[in-house]
């Protein structure tokens, strides 16, 4: 069974793509923000993290960033799911080395396919 | 020494210096021509053959009073690199090529002016020139054994170098028809010069000091018990105090009026932040070139005591005389560059004013207003050769055929005066609007006229040895005439004596005159583009009033003339670039004709570049007052055009973040919609929690749309406040109310301190939003079940003001003005995600302001926040 890590500090989005991931055979690992989803990425080490960017404390920059710059973790998948859609913001999470960024509000079918792509 | 082995050497060097020269023009992009320390080092030109040699006579003669001539730049350096910042910032915008230009152009590109600038500094540094190439022919004379035999040329070596040095100067100083540009290969051997200068003179200071000597106690020893000693060393009471004052003034004027300083400073400016290496490389470097000259000056004291050997060869003399052969060739080397660093930029400089600002406005203009471009850029590089070959050999002449054996430092002082006379008319341009042309002209005329009476006149008559009874007894026999006391004041030396009346004249005749009679509109113009310059330098072409008839192609014919087809249209275009103009346009406006003014100005002087451009326009008088005006109105466009982009800014963030606080809940929305609308097998308990969300979310989204019209709303005044007589404590109650719910869930309770049952006038639903915000908020950031939040209010007649305080973590300080702007929380998104809306606080500011109050917030003791509003008295 794969484990994808949810981060985002709206509960309700988090509901949903827990919902989501759960039907779709996945352990789903649910982090508020980036502080905690880092302690759940040492222990658990998932195969994919949905990660949004303003987040309090550890922002989702922050977060791809420590990930990338850990050898033991930099082969976890990342998908950036943020409302911010300006250019620069995506070319800058591609920059860091996001494996996909996703613009809020997505299409769940989308996302699901995009998730299972990257994970083949 | 043979003469044919210095000369050879001289030769070699020469040949190095103008390689150097070449090399820098060649690779003028390189980081060896291109960079702070060259810069600084080339103003180090201040130093000349006179501070080689002249310092050492006169601190071997009268002690430690050459000092002032280094102190006084070292003192005003901090006060200079301002003033710079500011003459650079001019002069490069306006194209500013020479010191006679810069004060031309402050005075309404005053021809006359520009005139007078000029054959003051040609007066001033002539002479100066003079001495640098007697300094060369005196010390190779020396240092050849040579004795002069006759006053032949043909056979004078000097004649020879000058001619080289005018070569030097003419072939790399007129590269460009444009003076304003840079002289880099120029600058580059002058900084190469002055290192040698500066190593060269440290050498034989620590040879001096530490090989004849057993270092500075040793000379100091035995210098002191010499005859007079006690007296040089000493400033002498009040009078000495006087001198040296007025001294050490004297050479802080020249460090910024001087012909060449400014040329080195100014035009070959490349970058401003280049003066912060000058800040402390300069002086530095001063002190240097200062250390050893004391200690020089005793050495030959000691060792040729009654010998009658010239002081002011002291540190030739000193290896010479113990068969030091070649550390005197050294000596002589840097003595040698110093002098020629000096000559080549002093009539460089000369010779641009010469031509811009005498010459071509004088002589050639009519000429040059019917030349093709390339007759007339070769015309003006020819006129700036012959010059540069006029001065050097004129000043050759000087040398040739006046007795100069008086000390170096004389002539160099008497310089100093009259270029000093330059001070009220340019230190009066860059601070004082009122500051007229009539008063700069009469000014600098007095005042060079009482220095040739205190000062050039005796002094001729002294070191020409014409007998005359005019120093002793004043002109006709008038005791209050007297020259070196005029009107009876004796406490000065003839040098600070002169300085002081000529510059006290000068400046009384400047500003009385100036204030007297009102300059005309240009005049005007100019000055507050000077005096303001920095308000104005952010205006450009803007900040020049002109009024008339103008058509571009007559312009545009003008500019051809000196400019070339080619950077014609590549300067037009340019300028139809930067104010966004139609190729097409036929009528040029004040913009195209101050442009053009600049443009030319480069080349032939700013006085010339007026009358040029003017005989192609029609131009009408405008008044001092409707000047003054437009440049006022102009000024406040620029600022409205900032602040409307300003603003336009703000709107484009504001609407970012609004996008995204509403794509938060619709994600939310669209995604549990999603799930709802495919999945059938899903249970009805997770169904109800997710359409309970949705409801939730779609809750937000309106209450964000309703939040952000309120605030577009107030902010803009389109709605009407609803102001009536309120009991006080009934709204605060109802806004308690209102967030009691969200107290009691968290366990904290809600103190209203005692209010007056009194009545105020607002409107109530405003305010009831405002309470409740800030009620809600202070609930928010309390603690589980220890919080307290409490309302305090203070009313009179004309004041409501309310407070509302909590006991939770408070506000940083930094941000508790900015928690009141629109999405402040959202602002600072990687920190913190906004818990609210985000404009809570801001819809609460926009109302009380517009009930004309104030609200603010502050940290309290011992712990939590206070958010205070007070609204004044208001009436429909």
């Amino acid at each position: 069974m794969k484990k994808i890590l949810i981060v985002d500090d709206e509960p309700n989005i988090v509901m949903s793509l827990e919902y989501i991931f759960t039907k779709e055979n996945f352990e789903v690992f649910i982090a508020r923000d980036g502080a905690e989803a880092l302690g759940i990425i040492e222990n658990k080490m998932p195969d994919i993290v949905l990660l949004d960017i303003m987040m309090p404390n550890v922002d989702g920059y922050q977060v791809l960033k420590f990930l990338k710059e850990s050898p033991k973790l930099n082969d976890i998948k990342v998908i950036f799911l943020s409302a911010k859609n300006k250019i620069s913001d995506i070319e800058l999470g591609l920059q860091l080395g996001a494996d996909k960024y996703i613009s809020k509000p997505f299409s769940t079918k989308k996302l699901v396919s995009e998730v299972k792509e990257l994970l083949k | 020494m043979s003469s044919f082995l210095v000369i050879s050497i001289i030769i070699v060097y020469l040949s190095v210096i103008f390689y150097v020269a070449y090399w820098a023009e060649k690779n003028s992009k390189s980081v060896w021509v291109n960079n702070p320390y060259v810069y600084t080092l080339s103003l180090a030109v201040y130093c000349t053959a006179w501070t080689y040699y002249g310092s050492v006579g006169l601190a071997a003669t009268s002690g430690l009073k050459f000092l002032t001539i280094y102190l006084g730049p070292v003192i005003i350096i901090p006060v200079w690199i301002v003033l710079m910042k500011k003459i650079i910032r001019i002069s490069k915008g306006n194209k500013i090529s020479s010191i006679a230009d810069f004060i031309s152009l402050r005075y309404g590109n005053d021809r006359f002016l520009g005139a007078l600038v000029t054959i003051i500094c040609v007066l001033a540094i002539v002479p100066y020139i003079s001495l640098q190439l007697k300094a060369i022919s005196e010390t190779f004379n020396v240092i050849t054994n040579h004795t002069i035999n006759g006053n032949s040329i043909i056979s004078d070596t000097t004649f020879y170098i000058a001619i080289l040095l005018a070569i030097f100067a003419a072939f790399f100083g007129t590269q460009n028809t444009d003076a304003s540009e840079r002289h880099k290969g120029i600058i580059t051997a002058i900084a190469l010069e002055s290192v040698i200068k500066l190593v060269f003179f440290l050498v034989i200071g620590v040879y001096v000091t530490f090989y004849l000597f057993k270092g500075p106690s040793d000379i100091y020893d035995k210098a002191s018990v010499l005859p007079n000693f006690e007296i040089q060393q000493t400033i002498d009471g009040l009078e000495g105090g006087f001198n040296w004052f007025f001294l050490s003034m004297l050479s802080m004027f020249a460090i910024m009026l001087l012909p060449r300083q400014f040329q080195v400073t100014v035009v070959e400016n490349q970058r401003e932040k280049y003066l912060k290496t000058v800040i402390w490389l300069f002086p530095l470097y001063l002190l240097l070139f200062n250390i050893f000259v004391i200690f020089i000056a005793w050495g030959g004291n000691i060792i040729f005591q009654n010998q009658g050997v010239d002081a002011d060869l002291f540190t030739l003399m000193l290896p010479l005389k113990n068969n030091h052969e070649f550390l005197a060739l050294l000596v002589f080397l840097g003595g040698f560059s110093a002098a020629i660093s000096m000559v080549v930029i002093s009539s460089l400089a000369l010779s641009t004013m010469l031509s811009n600002n005498l010459i071509i406005p004088y002589g050639f203009l009519r000429k040059y207003s019917k030349g093709e471009s390339e007759q007339n850029s070769g015309s003006i590089k020819k006129i700036r050769r012959v010059a540069i070959f006029t001065l050097i050999i004129v000043a050759y002449l000087f040398y040739k055929n006046f007795t100069l054996d008086r000390t170096l430092v004389s002539i160099g002082l008497i310089s100093f005066v009259i270029i000093a006379q330059l001070a009220p008319s340019f230190f009066g341009g860059l601070f004082w609007r009122r500051g007229s042309s009539k008063g700069a002209k009469y000014g600098i005329i007095i005042g060079f006229l009482v220095t040739v009476y205190t000062l050039v006149i005796p002094f001729t008559i002294d070191s020409q040895s014409i007998s005359s009874s005019f120093v002793n007894e004043g002109m006709f026999g008038f005791n209050f005439l007297k020259p070196y006391e005029l009107f009876g004041l004796q406490i000065f030396e003839p040098v600070p004596h002169a300085f002081f009346w000529s510059l006290l004249f000068n400046f009384m005749v400047y500003v009385l005159v100036s204030v007297n009679k009102i300059g005309s509109y240009r005049e005007r113009n100019f000055a507050e583009m000077f005096v303001d310059s920095e308000k104005y330098a952010s205006m450009h072409e803007d900040a020049y009033v002109w009024k008339g008839e103008a058509y571009v192609s007559n312009i545009r014919n003008v500019l051809t003339r000196f400019l070339g087809e080619q950077r014609t249209q590549r300067a037009l275009n340019l300028f139809y670039m930067k104010y966004n103009i139609d190729h097409k346009i036929k009528i040029a406006d004040a913009r195209l004709v101050n442009f053009s003014e600049k443009l030319l100005t480069g080349s032939i002087g700013s006085a010339s570049a007026r009358i040029l451009i003017s005989s192609v326009v029609k131009e009408e008088e405008i008044s001092l007052m409707e000047v003054l005006n437009i440049l006022d109105e102009t000024q406040k466009a620029k600022e409205s055009n900032k602040e409307l982009q300003e603003r336009d800014k703000q709107k484009d963030e504001f609407l970012d973040t609004v996008a995204h606080e509403l794509k938060t809940p619709i994600t939310s929305i669209r995604a549990l919609s999603e799930i709802l609308l495919e999945d059938d097998t899903i249970e009805y308990e997770t169904k109800k929690r997710f359409l309970t969300s949705i409801l939730s979310e779609s809750k937000r989204v309106s209450r964000l749309i309703n939040n952000i019209l309120d605030i577009e709303k107030l902010a803009t005044g389109k709605e009407k406040l609803d102001l009536n007589n309120n009991l006080v404590k009934d709204t605060i109650k109802k806004s308690i109310d209102a967030v009691s719910q969200l107290a009691i869930h968290k366990k904290i309770h809600i103190t209203l301190n005692k209010v007056d049952e009194v009545e105020f006038i607002y409107d109530e639903d405003r305010i009831q939003q405002v309470l409740i915000n800030l009620l809600s908020n202070a609930v928010k950031f309390s603690d589980f079940e220890k919080g307290i939040v409490s309302v305090n209010t203070n009313i009179n007649q004309h004041r409501m003001e309310i407070s509302v305080e909590d006991n939770g973590k408070g506000i940083a300080q930094d941000e508790l003005v900015s928690i009141f702007n629109k999405f402040y929380q959202a602002k600072n998104q990687t920190i913190l995600k906004p818990v609210g809306s985000g404009l809570g606080l801001a819809i609460s500011k926009q109302i009380i302001e517009s009930h004309k109050g104030k609200i603010w917030a502050e940290n309290i003791k011992p712990q939590g926040a206070r958010i205070t509003f007070t609204i004044p008295l208001n009436t429909n």
